[in-house]
C-alpha cells in the first residue's frame, strides 16, 4: 500500500499524486517509470515518474485521465493508497553535454519533462523547454520548468496564451532559422513526438522520445509493449522507454496502442454506472 | 508367526475424477477433481511397499514416498501430511501440475507389471485434507532457535519458495522479494486456475509465511535495488529465483499486430489479472473466434484451453512435429483434445496477416514433415516446399517457450551467464561463480518443471545453509 501525500488538480483532466515511496524514490531516475494497480480488481499500467523526492521519500506522477484506471487515480485523494507501485522501471533516460537541447513536453508529457530537463540543465546544456496546451489553463508546472530552462516556450492551439500553435512549431521555426539544437527531447502523446521527430530529421537533429505503449508486468514478461526501432523488434519497458524518434514505426505504435479502445470504453462505462450506484444507494440511505 | 496375506496385485490405477469435458470447457473450476477418501485408500493398498523404494529417487525433492502411502493405508492422515511436507513445503501444487509420469511414477516398481501408483494424486489428496482437515490457522510449525543470519530470495515461484521455506526451517531469516503484486510466481500468472486453484498456492503461500519469512511484493530487484546492494546491506547470502520470464517470438513477418500475444501475456491477462471477469475486473482480453495457439508444450495446451473458456468457437494448437514429439504432458493433451482443442500437427507460421486497422486476421502455413532425429533427440521438422496454406484467425497465442529476465544478471557484476540467458550455476549446490550468490529454477536450466525448480531451491538452500554456519 502506497499513501498519497498530496494531491493537486493541475487542469480539469490532469492530476498531480505525491507519493510515498522511499524505496522507489531512492533509486529514481529521469525518464523512469512505475507500474501501478490502484485497487483490488484493478490493470497494471505505466505513468511516468514526473519528480521525486530522496530526503521526503516520495514520488510524484502527472496523471491524465483517458479511461478507468487513470479515473480512479484521479479520484484519489490525500491519504488516500494506491495498492501497489512497482519501479523504478525502464532505462533512465541518456544524459550527456550535448551542447543545446530543446525539451518538448505535452499533456501528462509536461509533468515527465521536468526532471529531464533538470538533469540535462545540471549537465551543462542549454536548455530550451517548449509545452503545449490546448488552451492557457491546460498549462502547468511553467515555474519549475523556468527554473530549469534557459528559455521556456509556452504554445496554445487556440492561441489563448503564449505561442499559437504546439511545441513542434517553435521547434520547427528555431531549426528552419538555422538555430543550432544538439538534441531533442519529446514526452507527451503519440501524434506530437511522431510530430517532433518528422520536424528534426531532415536537420538531422537526434530526436529521443519516450514510447507509452500499454504495458502489463512492465519488468519484460509479457511482451505486449513490444514496438518496432530501426525495423526491429523492442520490448518499450526494458529496452525503453527512451528511443530514437527517427527510428520508431509509429503506426505500428499508434495501432497497438488502440488494440482494447472498446473494452477502455466498455469498462469505463460500467465503473461510472457502479459509481453512480454507490452515490445513489448513499443519498438513498440518506 | 503372525499371519501374512499375500496381497493380490491390483494392476489398474483408480481413475481420478473429472469434470464433464463440455461443462468444463465453459468454467473456470477445477479439471481434476480429486480421489475421495474412499478412492485414496483403494490406490494407497495397491502400493507393495517394496524394499528398494525406487519411486523415491525419481522425486527432485526425495519425497519419502511409500511412508506416506503407508500413512495414508493407516488412515493416520496427519502423519501423511507431516512425512509429505517434511520434504516438499507445496505438495498442494506438486500434487496436481508435477509430471509424476516420468519422474516417480515411472520408476514405481507395479509399472513393470501394470499401471504404477498414481503417486501425484495421492499426494494431493493428502495436500487437500489437510487444507480441509487441518486447524485454521495451522499451527506455525517449529523452528529452531534464530541464526541471525540473513537471506534474500529473489523471485516468490517454486524455487524461491522452497528455498526459503526450508532456509527458515533451519532458523535463518528469509526475505523475498517479488516483482509483481502477488507471490507465487509462475504459480499465479500462468498456471491457469482450473489446472491448479489460485486458493491452493495462496494456502502454500501462507505457509511459507508461518515460518515467518517476509515477502515484499512490488519489489523488481535489479531496479529497486541490485545484488550487490542487498550484499552490501544486511544480507548473509542470496538466492535468485528469478524464473524464466522473458517470451520468444518467432520473428516472423505480422507478428506486431494486434490480437498476437505471447503466452505470457495472454495467461498473465486469465490468471493474475482476472480478464475473464471484465468488466468488473479492469484487465481486458481479446476473446478471439478462431484462436491459434503455437506450441505443442504444457503453456501451449493452457492458453488453448484458456482461449476456450474464454468463450472462442474454434481452438487450434498448430505444432510443428508431430504428436509423439509434444512436450506437454499426455494428460495435458488429452484434456485439452477432449473439451474440443483442434490438433493441427506438423504445421508451422510463416506469416501472419493483418486487415487494414491492423489486427491479425489469418497466418500463412507450412506443412511439416519429421527428419532425422536433432540434438534434442527428436525428429526435425522439415519444411514442405510450396505446401504453404492459410487458416483464418483473429486471436494468436505464441507459446513457443521462454527465456531468463536479464534484469538481475545484467545488473549484477560478476555473474556469469550463457548464450542462452541462462545464470551460471553448480548443479549440485546452485552456488554461482559470485561470492555468496546462489541460484536455482528455471534462471538457471531455462523454462523447465515447478519440481525441478523446487528440487534446486532445496539443494541450494542446503548449501547455503552450510555456507552460513561453516
Amino acid at each position: 500500500m502506497f499513501r498519497i501525500l498530496a494531491k493537486e488538480k493541475l487542469s480539469p483532466f490532469i492530476t498531480m499524486l505525491k507519493i510515498q515511496a522511499p524505496a522507489i524514490a531512492r533509486k529514481a531516475q529521469p525518464g523512469q517509470f512505475v507500474v501501478a494497480r490502484v485497487d483490488e480488481v484493478g490493470e497494471r499500467f505505466p505513468i511516468s515518474l514526473a519528480n521525486w523526492d530522496n530526503e521526503e521519500g516520495s514520488i510524484t506522477i502527472v496523471v491524465m485521465e483517458v479511461g478507468t484506471s487513470t479515473r480512479k487515480l484521479a479520484c484519489l485523494n490525500a491519504d488516500d493508497h494506491i495498492l501497489n507501485l512497482a519501479g523504478p522501471l525502464g532505462l533512465p533516460a541518456h544524459i550527456d553535454n550535448f551542447g543545446k537541447v530543446v525539451c518538448a513536453g505535452g499533456c501528462y508529457g509536461i509533468g515527465a519533462i521536468l526532471p529531464i530537463a533538470r538533469a540535462l540543465k545540471e549537465s551543462g546544456n542549454e536548455i530550451i523547454s517548449i509545452i503545449e496546451a490546448r488552451s492557457k489553463n491546460l498549462l502547468y508546472w511553467q515555474e519549475p520548468l523556468r527554473q530549469v530552462s534557459d528559455e521556456l516556450i509556452m504554445t496554445t492551439g487556440d492561441g489563448s496564451y503564449g505561442y499559437k500553435g504546439w511545441t513542434y512549431d517553435p521547434l520547427k521555426e528555431m531549426l528552419e532559422k538555422g538555430e543550432k539544437v544538439d538534441r531533442v527531447f519529446a514526452h507527451g502523446c503519440n501524434f506530437m513526438m511522431m510530430l517532433c521527430s518528422e520536424i528534426t530529421k531532415p536537420f538531422g537533429v537526434k530526436t529521443m522520445v519516450s514510447l507509452n505503449p500499454i504495458m502489463v508486468d512492465g519488468t519484460g514478461m509479457c511482451g505486449v509493449c513490444r514496438v518496432s526501432v530501426g525495423g526491429v523488434t523492442k520490448f518499450a519497458c526494458v529496452d525503453g522507454p527512451e528511443f530514437d524518434g527517427h527510428e520508431v514505426d509509429w503506426e505500428l505504435l499508434a495501432s497497438r496502442r488502440q488494440s482494447y479502445i472498446q473494452e477502455e470504453i466498455r469498462s469505463l462505462e460500467w465503473w461510472e454506472c457502479q459509481q453512480w450506484c454507490l452515490t445513489t444507494a448513499k443519498s438513498k440511505e440518506a | 508367526m503372525e499371519e501374512k496375506p499375500k496381497p493380490k496385485l491390483d494392476l489398474n490405477r483408480v481413475p481420478m475424477p473429472r469434470q464433464d469435458p463440455k461443462a468444463r470447457a465453459k468454467n473456470y473450476n477445477e479439471v481434476a477433481l480429486g480421489y475421495t477418501e474412499e478412492m485414496a485408500l483403494q490406490e494407497a493398498n495397491r502400493c507393495i511397499q517394496c524394499p528398494k523404494r525406487p519411486c523415491i529417487d525419481g522425486c527432485p525433492v526425495n519425497v519419502d514416498i511409500p511412508d506416506f502411502i503407508k500413512a495414508i493405508r493407516d488412515n493416520d492422515m496427519a502423519e501423511a501430511v507431516r512425512i509429505l511436507k517434511s520434504k516438499n513445503s507445496l505438495p498442494g501444487v506438486c500434487g496436481r501440475v508435477c509430471p509424476q509420469e516420468t519422474q516417480c511414477e515411472a520408476l514405481c516398481s507395479l509399472g513393470k507389471k501394470g499401471a504404477p501408483i498414481a503417486i501425484g494424486r495421492l499426494e494431493r489428496y493428502v495436500a487437500d485434507w489437510e487444507q480441509s482437515h487441518g486447524s485454521n490457522p495451522r499451527p506455525s510449525p517449529e523452528l529452531p532457535p534464530p541464526t541471525d543470519k540473513k537471506v534474500a530470495v529473489i523471485g516468490s515461484g517454486p524455487a524461491g519458495l522452497t528455498c526459503a521455506a526450508d532456509l527458515a526451517k533451519l532458523g535463518h531469516e528469509v526475505t523475498i522479494f517479488e516483482a509483481l503484486h502477488v507471490a507465487g510466481g509462475v504459480l499465479m500468472y500462468g498456471i491457469p486456475e482450473f489446472r491448479l486453484p489460485k486458493s491452493i498456492v495462496q494456502a502454500e503461500v501462507d505457509f511459507v509465511k508461518s515460518l515467518g519469512v517476509d515477502i515484499r511484493l512490488d519489489s523488481v530487484m535489479g531496479k529497486l535495488a541490485t545484488v550487490d546492494e542487498l550484499l552490501e546491506g544486511d544480507y548473509d547470502a542470496i538466492f535468485l529465483g528469478t524464473g524464466a520470464g522473458l517470451p520468444m517470438f518467432m520473428d516472423i513477418p505480422g507478428e506486431n499486430l494486434n490480437g498476437i500475444y505471447s503466452a505470457n501475456e495472454f495467461l498473465t491477462r486469465v490468471n493474475l489479472m482476472k480478464a475473464y471477469l471484465f468488466p468488473e475486473y479492469d484487465t481486458p482480453i481479446k476473446v478471439g473466434r478462431r484462436v491459434a495457439v503455437i506450441g505443442g508444450g504444457n503453456v501451449a495446451m493452457d492458453s488453448a484451453r484458456c482461449a476456450l473458456r474464454l468463450g472462442a468457437n474454434e481452438v487450434y494448437i498448430v505444432y510443428r512435429r508431430s504428436r509423439a514429439e509434444m512436450p506437454a504432458r499426455l494428460e495435458e493433451a488429452e484434456n485439452a483434445e477432449e473439451e474440443g482443442i483442434i490438433f493441427k500437427i506438423l504445421t508451422n507460421p510463416k506469416q501472419f496477416i493483418g486487415d487494414n486497422q491492423g489486427w491479425v486476421t489469418a497466418m500463412e502455413c507450412y506443412e511439416m514433415e519429421l527428419g532425422e532425429p536433432d540434438a534434442s533427440g527428436r525428429r526435425r521438422p522439415i519444411v514442405k516446399e510450396g505446401s504453404e496454406f492459410i487458416i483464418d484467425v483473429d486471436v494468436v497465442v505464441v507459446a513457443l517457450g521462454t527465456t531468463p529476465n536479464p534484469l538481475i544478471p545484467s545488473t549484477t557484476k560478476g555473474l556469469e551467464t550463457t548464450k542462452r540467458g541462462t545464470v551460471v550455476a553448480d548443479e549440485e549446490t546452485g552456488k554461482t561463480v559470485k561470492d555468496k550468490v546462489w541460484a536455482g529454477g528455471d534462471v538457471v536450466t531455462g523454462a523447465a518443471t515447478v519440481i525441478s525448480a523446487m528440487g534446486a531451491g532445496k539443494r541450494a538452500a542446503a548449501s547455503i545453509d552450510a555456507y552460513l554456519k561453516r
